[in-house]
C-alpha cells in the first residue's frame, strides 16, 4: 500500500548569493548578488545565456555547492523527505542499476526499508509510464526513458522542492514536447515547487508560472516575466494565443543582449 | 555458414591443425621423436600421469596457491584502489610508492619472500598475491577515475555519505576495470607460480616440469606445459563467465 505524504509545499528564498571560482587569471565570478524568491507550489523557470551559471545556482540550491556569500532559505522539511531533489541534464541514471533500482536509489540512501522502497519505486515508475521496464538497465532504454527514470527517482523521495537542470536538453524535438506534456500532467497532481533551468524560451513559456531571466556572468537575476496562461495547460491551445507571440518577443528582448554580451564580453 | 560460426570453427581448427602437423613431422622423423615427442605420446603421458594421481595432485597444489594468492592480493588491492580513486590525498600518498614498486619483476623478490615466509605454502601464496596486487590496484583506481563525475553528483544530490559513494558508485562503477585487472593478473599469477615452483618447491606444476627435466622425461615436460596452457585458458574462460554474470548492465 502506498501512503504518500500529503504534499507540503515549500518556498525558496535566495538573497545576495554570489559564487566565484579561483582561476588562472585571478577569480572567476559566476554569480553575483543573485536574489529571488519562489512561492510555494510555483513552477519557476530560469533562463539565461549558455555558461551563465544556471547550473551552479541549481547546485547551490541542491546543496551540492556552497556559495561564496549570500543565503538560501528553504523551510525545514519533515523527516523522511528530501528538501530538494535534483534532476540532472545528460547522464542522469546509474548504468549498473535497473530502472527500478535507479528509482529506488534516493529512498535507499534515505534508509527506507527494502520492501517499502520497492513498492514506492514501482508506483513512481508507473507514474512515468515505465512499469514494463522495471528490470531493464539504462543502456536498454532510450534517452527519453532514462530521463523519465530520473524524474521518477526524484518524485519517489517526495521532495518539497524539485530542481530540474535542462532535463530535456538532450532529447529530440518530438520527444521533448512529449516529455513536457508528461511533466505538466505529473506536476498537476501534486504541484510541487519547481525550479526549472532551460535555455529554451518555448520550454519556459510552456511550463512555468514565471520566468526569471539571468544575465551573462557575473550573473544576477536581470528580470522576471509572469506567464499568464492558466492551468491545466495545453500547449496546443496556448500556442494559438496572441499573447504567446508577444511574450516570446519580450523574453527574447530581455535575453538577447545578455547572449550577445556572453559571446562578446 | 554465417561468418560468426566460421570464426568458431577456425578457433578450433587452427590448434588442431597445428597438432596434426606436429604429429606428422614427429612420426616421419623430420623432428626427432626423442627430443620432440609427438602429441599422441604427450597425450598418453597425460593420461597415465592422471591415472596415477600425480598430475591431479600437482595441478591441485598450484591451483590452490593461485586461488589463495588471488584472494589475498585482490581484496586489499580493490579496497585501496577505490580509496585512491575517490580521494586525492590517498592517491598522492600512495602513488609514488606504487610507481616505484610496480615495475620490479616479482620473481626477483622471491628469494626475499622465501627468506621471510619460509619455503612452504606461504611464500608461494605470497608471491602470487604480490604479483596481482599492483595490477588490480592500478586498474581499480583507473576505473574510479574514469567514472563520469555525474554519477557522484547524483549520489550526493540524494544525500549520499562518503561510504554510500564508495559502495553504490565507486565499487560498481569500477567493477569492469577491476575485471580487466583480474584477467591481466591471472596471466601473471600463472607465470609467477610456475616460476616459483621451478625454483624452490616439492609440489606443483612447476615442480613437475623441473623434476621431469632432471630425469630427462621430455614427454612429462611437454605435458606440464600443456596443462599450464589449459589452466590459463580455463581461468580466462571462468573470469569471462564471472564478468558476464556480475555485470549484466554492460551493453
Amino acid at each position: 500500500m502506498i501512503t504518500e505524504v500529503s504534499p507540503q509545499l515549500a518556498s525558496i528564498e535566495v538573497r545576495g548569493l554570489s559564487k566565484s571560482y579561483p582561476s588562472r587569471r585571478g577569480v572567476l565570478r559566476v554569480l553575483q548578488d543573485v536574489t529571488f524568491a519562489v512561492r510555494p507550489g510555483e513552477f519557476c523557470a530560469l533562463i539565461g545565456p549558455s555558461g551563465c551559471g544556471k547550473t551552479t545556482l541549481l547546485h547551490i540550491l541542491a546543496g551540492l555547492t556552497t556559495p561564496t556569500s549570500g543565503a538560501v532559505q528553504i523551510p525545514p522539511h519533515d523527516r523522511g523527505r528530501l528538501a530538494t531533489a535534483l534532476i540532472f541534464q545528460g547522464v542522469s541514471t546509474l548504468p549498473w542499476m535497473t530502472a527500478l533500482e535507479n528509482v529506488a536509489y534516493g529512498l535507499r540512501l534515505m534508509g527506507v526499508p527494502a520492501p517499502d522502497r520497492r513498492a514506492r519505486a514501482r508506483y513512481h515508475l508507473a507514474r512515468v509510464g515505465l512499469s514494463a521496464f522495471a528490470d531493464a538497465f539504462p543502456h536498454q532504454l532510450s534517452e527519453g526513458m532514462r530521463q523519465r527514470v530520473s524524474i521518477a527517482r526524484a518524485l519517489a523521495t517526495d521532495p518539497a522542492i524539485l530542481l530540474m537542470d535542462e532535463p530535456f536538453a538532450s532529447l529530440d524535438e518530438q520527444n521533448r514536447l512529449l516529455m513536457q506534456d508528461e511533466l505538466l500532467r505529473i506536476w498537476q497532481e501534486d504541484r510541487k515547487t519547481v525550479v526549472f533551468v532551460t535555455h529554451s524560451l518555448d520550454e519556459a513559456m510552456r511550463l512555468a508560472d514565471r520566468v526569471l531571466v539571468m544575465s551573462a556572468i557575473p550573473s544576477r537575476i536581470k528580470s522576471e516575466v509572469a506567464i499568464p496562461f492558466g492551468r491545466p495547460r495545453d500547449f496546443r491551445i496556448i500556442r494559438q494565443d496572441p499573447a504567446y507571440g508577444a511574450l516570446s518577443a519580450r523574453l527574447w528582448d530581455e535575453l538577447r543582449e545578455e547572449v550577445v554580451h556572453s559571446i562578446q564580453p | 555458414m554465417r561468418p560468426r560460426e566460421w570464426d568458431r570453427w577456425l578457433a578450433v581448427l587452427s590448434p588442431v591443425g597445428l597438432l596434426l602437423v606436429w604429429e606428422l613431422l614427429s612420426r616421419t622423423g623430420v623432428l626427432d621423436g626423442r627430443f620432440v615427442p609427438p602429441p599422441s605420446v604427450i597425450g598418453q603421458t597425460l593420461a597415465s600421469l592422471t591415472r596415477t594421481g600425480e598430475l591431479p595432485y600437482h595441478v591441485g597444489v598450484s591451483v590452490e596457491r593461485i586461488l589463495a594468492g588471488f584472494v589475498l592480493g585482490a581484496v586489499p588491492a580493490v579496497a585501496l584502489g577505490l580509496a585512491m580513486g575517490l580521494n586525492r590525498s590517498v592517491r598522492a600518498a600512495v602513488m609514488p610508492l606504487v610507481t616505484a614498486l610496480y615495475p620490479i619483476p616479482k620473481i626477483a623478490v622471491y628469494p626475499l619472500i622465501i627468506f621471510y615466509l619460509g619455503i612452504g605454502e606461504a611464500s608461494k601464496v605470497g608471491i602470487v598475491a604480490l604479483s596481482i596486487f599492483f595490477l588490480v590496484l592500478l586498474n581499480t583506481m583507473a576505473g574510479v577515475l574514469g567514472l563520469d563525475r555525474a554519477y557522484v553528483n547524483i549520489a550526493r544530490a540524494y544525500g549520499a555519505r562518503p561510504i554510500d559513494v564508495f559502495t553504490t558508485i565507486a565499487w560498481p562503477g569500477a567493477l569492469p576495470s577491476i575485471f580487466t585487472g583480474l584477467k591481466l593478473g591471472m596471466g601473471f599469477a600463472l607465470i609467477v607460480i610456475v616460476g616459483a615452483e621451478l625454483l624452490g618447491s616439492d609440489a606443483g606444476i612447476g615442480f613437475l616440469i623441473w623434476r621431469a627435466y632432471q630425469i630427462f622425461a621430455i614427454d612429462v615436460m611437454f605435458a606440464g606445459l600443456l596443462i599450464t596452457a589449459l589452466l590459463g585458458w580455463l581461468a580466462t574462460a571462468g573470469l569471462d563467465w564471472l564478468e558476464r554474470w556480475a555485470l549484466p548492465w554492460r551493453a
